[in-house]
């Protein structure tokens, strides 16, 4: 027992009297490597942890950006930065209140989160159908597979001017667009995700003597709820940027205007005021299904906020 | 190719195998297998893996179809398998609900799991269940509905030492309020010495022998005839030395 021991603590009755421990206990049992695991606030921290602790990223993911836009402040205050290339963040949001205020921010928003709600609303709503149709039912997967395999070949970008030439530049062909891109991620994961549920656990259900109807709404549909809230963000990442593109090649009005008239204009600050608003609109989008799956999938055993 | 179809019980019997034959493929896996189960017998197959075990039972519980003779089964009818299969997405309590409808269900799985010593445990999520809670909640939902008979497909393969001998005296305890039937399915010698009112040998997809067991609940624990039965079960298995 003591032989084997690494601690000289321990083999003691050894070397009793001695500060070193024995060298004969050393070369007779090779040395292990030990670790020992002791609770978290129990152990003497050095200095350096400490300092080191307290410098810790305080804000999380958002301290790159914020670093970012420190630096970007600076360089843009000592002039390193042309104001006609990259305006300090500072200008950029005095930018946007005057925008606000002038009445030009407001309406353009309005318009570009309508276009977004309306194009949403269409691609989900018919992207959930199709998809719960082709995942329950193999006629289903005959009848759309096919047609949306071939749209998703097809970059969203390029359909762009079909729709110019069919629709006109009124408010159809881009409620489109964005329909368009969030209809084709919608479908192809909510079907995966459907057929993709647990086989064991539909033939569980059916020995239960469970019938169609809870077999759908309580093994299917939340098994293939993961799968669906993938095709949710990647809906929403896409018909961003089907709003993005109708609204830069041809509009009057929105978010896509503002941006393609402050570049006729040279007016940089008011490009990057639109920017800003796309990218803070793709980031709520994303926290929002964020949200939802830690509401949703809070069963999951290896649940992680990815 | 067959088909299901309900007809008046030619006899008053759990389950009754007649001649049953299935290949997949060119593998015969149950050759001209005749099996009959009695009223509230605990009837142990026990056999080697791949020698048709899984097979018989799935086709018991009408999941698959047989290529030849009939099965004949009560349409009250549960199984556990051999994994839990309890939906990760549905607390204790929602699964063992799955398979029942009306007004007292609730009450129902809620008995169920006391029944199986979970009480308390009905809004738990499975992932925070152990191995054996587990799949006592699957033991749950398969009593739940009062079958009258259930299938085992290896339940307990999966569980420790410890964790199997509580769930065989549970499953004691169960057959003295539920009487049903039941067809268990196993590896283990020593699990068919302990439950089984009769054991069922298989290999190469027929009935081999057959071993009714009459000892009591102590010399099923240690006794010389205990003993004499494990030898005469291995020695069928192949396995005496």
């Amino acid at each position: 027992m003591t032989e084997i021991s690494p601690h000289p603590a321990v083999g003691e009755a050894y070397s009793p009297a001695t500060d070193a421990p024995a060298p004969a206990t050393d070369t007779s049992a090779p040395a292990q490597a030990r670790e020992v695991f002791v609770a978290a606030g129990s152990r003497r921290t050095s200095a350096f942890t400490r300092w080191r602790r307290r410098l810790r990223w305080p804000l999380g993911i958002y301290t790159t950006p914020v670093v970012i836009l420190i630096v970007w402040e600076i360089l843009a205050e000592l002039g390193v930065l042309g104001p006609t290339y990259a305006p300090a963040p500072t200008a950029i949001a005095r930018t946007a209140a005057q925008l606000w205020r002038q009445g030009v921010l407001g309406p353009d928003l309005a318009i570009s989160l309508r276009r977004a709600a309306i194009g949403l609303a269409l691609g989900l709503g018919i992207g959930i159908v199709t998809g719960v149709i082709g995942g329950l039912l193999s006629s289903g997967e005959n009848l759309f597979n096919g047609i949306v395999q071939i749209f998703n070949t097809i970059p969203i970008l390029a359909i762009l001017p079909v729709m110019i030439v069919w629709f006109g530049i009124n408010e159809l062909p881009k409620v489109l667009i964005i329909a368009f891109g969030a209809f084709v991620p919608m479908y192809l994961n909510l079907f995966a995700a459907i057929r993709g549920v647990d086989q064991r656990l539909v033939e569980m259900t059916h020995t239960t003597g469970a019938g169609r109807w809870r077999l759908v709404t309580r093994v299917i549909f939340p098994g293939a709820m993961p799968g669906f809230l993938v095709g949710l963000r990647f809906s929403l990442a896409y018909s961003i940027l089907g709003l993005v593109a109708a609204e830069t090649v041809n509009a009057n009005s929105g978010i896509g205007f503002l941006i393609t008239n402050g570049q006729t204009y040279l007016q940089t600050t008011q490009v990057f005021v639109g920017l800003v608003i796309y990218a803070i609109l793709g980031l709520l989008a994303d926290q929002f299904v964020r949200l939802l799956q830690r509401v949703l999938l809070q069963w999951r055993p290896s649940y992680e906020a990815s | 190719m067959s088909t299901a179809s309900v007809t008046p019980a030619r006899q008053q019997a759990g389950a009754l195998v007649d001649d049953v034959v299935r290949r997949f493929g060119d593998r015969v896996v149950l050759d001209h297998l005749d099996l009959t189960i009695a009223d509230e017998e605990l009837v142990v197959l026990l056999g080697p893996s791949g020698c048709g075990k899984t097979t018989l039972l799935r086709l018991l519980a009408g999941l698959d179809r047989p290529d030849g003779g009939t099965v004949e089964v009560p349409a009250r009818r549960a199984i556990v398998f051999q994994g839990d299969r309890l939906l990760p997405w549905q607390r204790a309590l929602r699964n063992v609900t799955l398979g029942l409808h009306g007004p007292d269900a609730e009450q129902l799985a809620r008995d169920a799991l006391a029944e199986v010593g979970l009480a308390g445990r009905e809004r738990a999520w499975p992932k925070e269940l152990s191995g054996g809670e587990a799949q006592r909640v699957a033991l749950a939902r398969a009593l739940v509905s009062d079958p009258e008979l259930v299938l085992l497909d290896e339940p307990f393969a999966a569980l420790d030492a410890i964790t199997r001998r509580r769930m065989h005296g549970l499953v004691r305890a169960l057959r003295q309020e539920h009487h049903a039937a039941m067809l268990l399915v196993t590896h283990d010698v020593d699990e068919a010495i302990a439950l089984a009112d009769r054991i069922v040998v298989m290999s190469q997809g027929r009935v081999d022998t057959s071993h009714s067991v009459t000892l009591s609940a102590a010399d099923r624990e240690a006794s010389v005839s205990r003993e004499d039965l494990r030898a005469a079960l291995l020695a069928d298995l192949g396995l005496a030395n």
